[in-house]
């Protein structure tokens, strides 16, 4: 009996029922709440892809469930516009762009992480404006400068950029390359590596999720971006990326949202396909650029 | 008579010609040094050169200038900025509209974020699914998102009005009603939180378990430790969710540009986006839609610089505002920075 009364203490008491039903209440409270969120965070794609296969009269009407499905406005929508075309333009953009923002920003990274030199903290300063700085600022010389080169109206001026570093794949490579321990560093170097084998063989391979995300970044900027593709392509259907031409597409088809709707889930649908595909690459990449503040 | 000084001395003799060896060696080695991080950092010099020093200096110099892109630059002194700040009748529009968005959506977003960081960090089941849930609209392409919501939220036979309309209320125009149209941008702003929210949710699990249990033991309540534990701690974060958005809300165009050349598609044709600019009435026309108007629309470029160095300006400060005034109510973990 003294030895029961005795582990009574370690034994975890049950708390009283009035404590108990509350807890429950509020954890179903809360998750009904989270539920209910959800269901609202997948209501606007569900509507676009049921939108997507209906009738053009059906889609005019307010009946939510395609009757009957209409499958093959996703395959109308490839003769109406040349998606095609359009989709081959944002991959050569975010291709392109993406391979020279990584091999451009990542030795700058560097040199603004792990050497010393006089200077270093004014130019760091300087990535940060750049990286704040609204693009509206700049943009009005920079297309000058294209227009002057005769290059408005292609996809150099959306991709050549990229060549000459991007400030925030810089600041995040940085933030990610602070963080290598100096000891890896140190080993290479008395292994007689130097800076630029440094460089390639060891910071390019400890800070591979670093990289991947900024590429991941780099791409889904440029398959999103819109304000660039329409300033220098604008003018010139035959270089549009999937952003313009989907803007363009409900033009060409006054009224008829099925058909809208169904270039909207072509578009979105590559992008959901990538973060399934990559998500842990995703949330460690957007946690990377939140931890430091 | 050996000395130490002078046992000490010869070998010293010995060392005289590889001291300086070894100076000219590390001498050359600090200037190969020198070249790696010149060679490390030139994309960036003439990346930043090229597209931040050139263009800053050019537009302060087309901003006294008239230019059309196809005659040369002719002076007018300030005339671009008298115009802007005294008689143009659509900047002051366009700049309230933008106050707008920094003083009703920036808050909303970074609320929700957290609200639903919040509920998805204390949720016991499918935190990943949650998780993937309310990030996903986040990755929407732009035009997509917001012609999706255009569709929706379309007066006549968008789902949400017909939704409405069986519960007996007639729902407002959203798009096409200057009253309604920042609001709905709003919604849709609301609907691509993922990636605020990702990182407040890391922030808050990060959160260290004792702040919770001392203060817990002190009898603080759920709300209390929210208060007094979750948000000083996670500050920074705020901090940085609270400039991102400032600076989206400075340069929001995109959804703004769409929204109205969709919704205001059927007012005029299908010629050009360009007539629709602001639709309807001027309520979408926003700092950054005005500028590009004048710049690329009407080819004003001198003037557009004008804008673009008041932008510049105004960016700029309130940047260094909200990282100066922060100071007061941001906590860093591991003292002052």
């Amino acid at each position: 009996m003294s030895a029961a009364g005795a582990a009574a203490p370690f034994v975890r008491r049950r708390p009283p029922a009035a404590v108990r039903r509350r807890r429950l209440l509020a954890a179903v409270a809360e998750h009904s709440l989270l539920v209910a969120a959800g269901l609202m965070f997948l209501a606007p794609f569900a509507f676009i892809a049921l939108t997507a296969l209906m009738t053009n009269d059906q889609a005019l009407s307010s009946r939510f469930w395609p009757h009957p499905f209409v499958w093959h406005n996703v395959v109308q929508v490839f003769h109406e516009a040349p998606l095609w075309r359009y989709a081959w333009n944002t991959t050569i953009y975010a291709t392109l762009a993406t391979l020279g923002l990584v091999l451009s920003s990542a030795p700058v990274a560097y040199a603004l992480a792990r050497m010393r030199w006089r200077g270093r903290d004014a130019a760091f300063a300087l990535v940060l404006v750049a990286m704040l700085l609204p693009p509206q600022v700049t943009v009005v010389p920079v297309y000058v400068l294209w227009a002057k080169l005769h290059l408005v109206g292609t996809l150099w001026p959306l991709v050549a950029p990229n060549w000459l570093g991007d400030a925030f794949s810089i600041f995040l490579l940085r933030q990610f390359f602070l963080t290598i321990p100096e000891e890896y560093l140190d080993a290479a170097r008395v292994d007689g590596c130097g800076e630029v084998r440094i460089l390639f063989s060891v910071v390019f391979r400890l800070a591979r999720p670093a990289l991947a995300a900024v590429a991941l970044f780099s791409f889904l900027y440029c398959f999103n971006d819109f304000f660039g593709p329409l300033l220098y392509t604008g003018e010139n259907p035959a270089h549009w990326t999937l952003s313009v031409g989907l803007e363009q597409f409900r033009t060409l088809r006054q009224v008829e949202w099925n058909l809208t709707m169904a270039a909207t889930l072509v578009v979105m649908a590559p992008v959901i396909v990538v973060f399934f595909l990559a998500q842990k690459a995703f949330v460690e990449g957007i946690t990377l650029t939140g931890v430091k503040g | 008579m050996e000395t130490p000084a002078a046992g000490a001395h010869q070998p010293a003799l010995a060392t005289a010609r590889p001291a300086v060896d070894r100076r000219r060696a590390r001498r050359r080695a600090d200037w190969r040094r020198r070249g790696l991080v010149l060679l490390f950092m030139s994309p960036w010099i003439a990346g930043f050169g090229a597209f931040y020093g050139y263009p800053l200096v050019m537009s302060a110099y087309l901003s006294l200038h008239h230019y059309d892109l196809l005659s040369s630059p002719r002076w007018v002194g300030l005339a671009n900025y008298r115009y802007l700040f005294d008689g143009d009748p659509l900047v002051w529009p366009a700049a309230k509209n933008t106050l707008w968005l920094v003083a009703f959506m920036v808050p909303a977003q970074v609320l929700f974020a957290f609200g639903v960081a919040q509920m998805v960090a204390r949720a016991r089941l499918g935190t990943g699914l949650f998780r993937t849930i309310f990030y996903l609209p986040a990755l929407a392409p732009p035009v997509a998102a917001t012609l999706g919501f255009v569709y929706i939220l379309n007066p006549a036979t968008g789902p949400v009005n017909a939704a409405l309309g069986r519960l007996g209320i007639e729902g407002p125009l959203w798009f096409s009603d200057p009253s309604w149209a920042k609001p709905s941008l709003v919604l849709l702003a609301l609907w691509g939180i993922g990636n605020t929210m990702i990182i407040f949710l890391a922030a808050i699990v990060d959160v260290p378990r004792h702040l919770h249990e001392s203060a817990e033991l002190d009898g603080a309540g759920p709300l209390r430790r929210l208060v007094y534990v979750t948000l000083p701690t996670i500050s920074p974060v705020i901090l940085f969710a609270v400039v991102i958005g400032v600076i989206d809300a400075m340069q929001y165009f995109t959804q703004a540009y769409v929204a109205a050349d969709i919704a205001g598609g059927s007012a005029s044709n299908a010629a050009s986006g360009a007539n629709n600019l602001g639709f309807p009435e001027g309520s979408t026309l926003f700092y950054p839609v005005l500028l590009y108007q004048q710049g690329f629309r009407y080819f004003n470029m001198g003037y557009a610089s004008a804008m673009a160095m008041v932008l510049l300006a105004v960016a700029l400060t309130f940047v260094l505002l909200i990282v100066r005034h922060s100071r007061r109510w941001v906590h860093y973990q591991g003292g002052a920075r």
